[in-house]
């Protein structure tokens, strides 16, 4: 009996060597397919690349919080409550149409270039941002709030002070949910002529040439692997330890 | 100190007043518990006086000033606030919920710092310990003795107080009710004190407010509640067992005989035995020169002996505090099946003497359905109206 208690952490080893193991195999297919060589041989265009496509996340995710955050919160006002559920829906709505559908239409407006992409990316990224804040906000337990009204605090002090740091963990999660998405979606603005990473992986599969489209799908993949890393140091950082998320 | 007059709620859409035409004062430093059914709209009058709830007609003055022309977040910063569900901001550490109220009052830190040590203590929670907790790491009680100092920390004036007590278990709960009557009995607030338990109304209110659908049915002190309650409906509520109640609320030294007789460690036994049989006494109280009680001599081991009362004289182990309450005082004479049990102070002086007899005139004959009468005790206790 003794015999089959696992030592703790043969599971986690287990996983690890598993790990190395597809990654091994990984890196040989990709060579196999000539990804090294292409990545020796381009690396300023790769880099170049790169820093468009961060450029165009990094620009429409920040407007897309900026525009988002303000919009939960004022949708969680007293004044808007009655209107919350219907623009909801809206928004709701206008999440199932396809990436590739909002790319084409703001194209058929603003014409082709980043801008066109960047406008593309915020409409799309700002649902799952608008959504958590509501739903962070209303979350917040109404006891505390009645806490913190009974307390003197006005509601500017409310929402800085209570409201926020506790729907903290929620809005995080929808702004980090946007911008990995963003990064999957930037790819595409490649179609308007915004750049990005999307030139590679598109320009790839028209040519058939999987070393030139992994070379841009293993860097679009990785950032957004490196997004959602990050997005958890911050939200460790900035969500109160109070708080029994983490 | 606070006033409603001619207070009423409407809420919108609803016919029927929440709070109806109710008038009354509470006096400077005490507390008033407001008490009723659930539903009868206790927790809305309470919110009333802070404003949380708007007033549909009437007055409620702090210090004769209508709140309702006070600026509405100065009115609530200068009111403590605790409320049954605790409402600690659970992502702020014990010491920034302590400090809410000061910063938004703009204290400096060493101030405030000290305060939070200062309130800390008073609610018998080390600061070392618990200052940088978060509420998730406190039990149900610190977090409500947390509760409490908060609305205590700018020392205001009034506190509004709903259910503070409401969400611990009974035993926890008593020990927070006595302490903080401790601290009230120093800080001397006044108190608007929402509960819907008649023990714990009883116990904390200098006066009860009993509600009934929004109406005032009756506010008088607990003692005159529950010996004349206006109507059947407080009747009912206070409880068929109200003749049991008051015994929480009576005093031993309310009801005990004062200097009863008893003789000295150093009298003569034959004198004192000589004296009991004219006076009928089987037993006798002995005392040393300072008054302090010694035990007691019975009659027939003291008739035949030649010597002093000391030599005879049994030790009194049951003995009752002059400041206990009835209740306890006759649970002891339950427990030890004795029927008269002596007062003695701190410093063990004889003080009095209780007995069943006495205790139960006291409590029952006050209970004439017809309308009863409250006596007091008088000095040889016997009962005066």
């Amino acid at each position: 009996m003794i015999d089959e208690v696992k030592p703790a952490g043969v599971g986690e080893r287990m996983w690890m060597w598993i790990g190395i193991a597809v990654a091994f195999a990984g890196g040989a297919f990709v060579q196999q397919m000539g990804f090294f060589d292409f990545v020796r041989n381009n690396p300023g265009e790769i880099w170049k690349l790169l820093l468009e496509h961060i450029y165009l996340v990094g620009v429409s995710s920040a407007i897309a919080i900026s525009i988002g955050v303000p919009t939960g919160i004022l949708l969680t006002r007293g004044f808007m409550r009655r209107y919350r559920d219907g623009i909801l829906n809206i928004l709701g709505i206008s999440q199932t149409v396809p990436s590739l559908a909002v790319i084409a239409l703001s194209m058929t407006y603003i014409g082709i270039g980043p801008n066109t992409a960047i406008f593309a990316l915020v409409i799309y990224g700002l649902l799952p941002i608008i959504r958590n804040s509501v739903a962070g906000l209303a979350g917040v337990d109404p006891v505390i709030l009645d806490a913190g009204r009974g307390m003197g605090m006005n509601s500017r002090q409310l929402l800085f002070k209570v409201e926020l740091p506790n729907a903290m963990y929620i809005i995080l999660t929808g702004i980090r949910t946007s911008t990995v998405i963003n990064v999957g979606t930037a790819a595409m603005s490649f179609l308007v002529g915004g750049g990005g990473l999307g030139d590679l992986i598109f320009t790839g599969i028209a040519m058939v040439d999987p070393a030139y489209m992994l070379a841009g799908a293993i860097p679009t993949a990785c950032l957004a692997i490196f997004m959602n890393w990050a997005f958890g140091r911050v939200e460790k950082w900035i969500v109160s330890p109070g708080l029994v998320y983490h | 100190m606070i006033t409603f007059e001619r207070v009423t709620k409407i809420y919108p859409g609803s016919d029927e007043p929440a709070i109806d035409n109710v008038s009354f004062e509470v006096p400077e430093g005490e507390i008033c518990v407001v008490i009723g059914p659930s539903g009868c709209c206790k927790t809305t009058l309470m919110r009333m006086i802070n404003r949380l709830i708007p007033i549909t007609s009437g007055i409620i003055s702090i210090k004769g000033q209508n709140v309702a022309k006070m600026d509405v977040i100065e009115l609530r910063r200068g009111i403590g606030y605790a409320i049954q569900q605790i409402g600690l901001f659970p992502h702020m550490t014990v010491y920034d919920n302590i400090a809410t109220v000061p910063r938004l009052l703009k204290w400096d830190k060493k101030r405030i710092a000290a305060r939070v040590d200062e309130l800390l203590s008073l609610a018998g929670l080390e600061p070392d310990i618990f200052r940088f907790r978060y509420p998730r790491e406190l039990s149900g009680g610190q977090a409500q003795r947390i509760g409490v100092v908060r609305a205590l920390a700018t020392d205001p004036p009034v506190m509004l107080m709903d259910e503070p007590f409401g969400a611990i278990d009974p035993i926890n709960r008593e020990v927070l009710q006595d302490e903080f009557l401790k601290i009230q009995a120093k800080v001397k607030k006044t108190i608007i004190f929402v509960t819907h338990d008649i023990h714990e109304a009883i116990k904390m209110g200098d006066k009860i407010a009993l509600l009934e659908a929004g109406r005032l049915v009756q506010y008088d002190t607990p003692e005159n509640l529950l010996v004349h309650p206006k109507n059947r409906f407080v009747k009912d509520f206070v409880g068929a067992d109200r003749a049991l109640k008051r015994l929480d609320l009576l005093k031993v030294k309310d009801a005990m005989m004062q200097n009863p007789v008893h003789c000295h460690m150093d009298d003569d036994a034959e004198v004192i035995a000589k004296h009991m049989k004219e006076n009928q006494l089987t037993f006798l109280l002995v005392t040393d020169q300072n008054e302090k009680l010694k035990g007691y001599v019975n009659f027939y081991e003291l008739k035949d002996h030649l010597g002093k009362v000391r030599d005879l004289v049994k030790p009194m182990t049951i003995t009752v505090k002059p400041e206990q309450n009835l209740k306890e005082a006759l649970s002891k004479m339950l427990s030890y099946d004795i029927g008269i049990v002596v007062a003695v102070d701190d410093d063990s002086r004889l003080k009095g003497v209780l007995n069943t007899r006495t205790l139960l005139s006291v409590v029952g004959d006050t209970y004439d359905e017809r309308g009863g009468v409250w006596g007091k005790i008088t000095q040889q206790g016997s009962i005066s109206s």
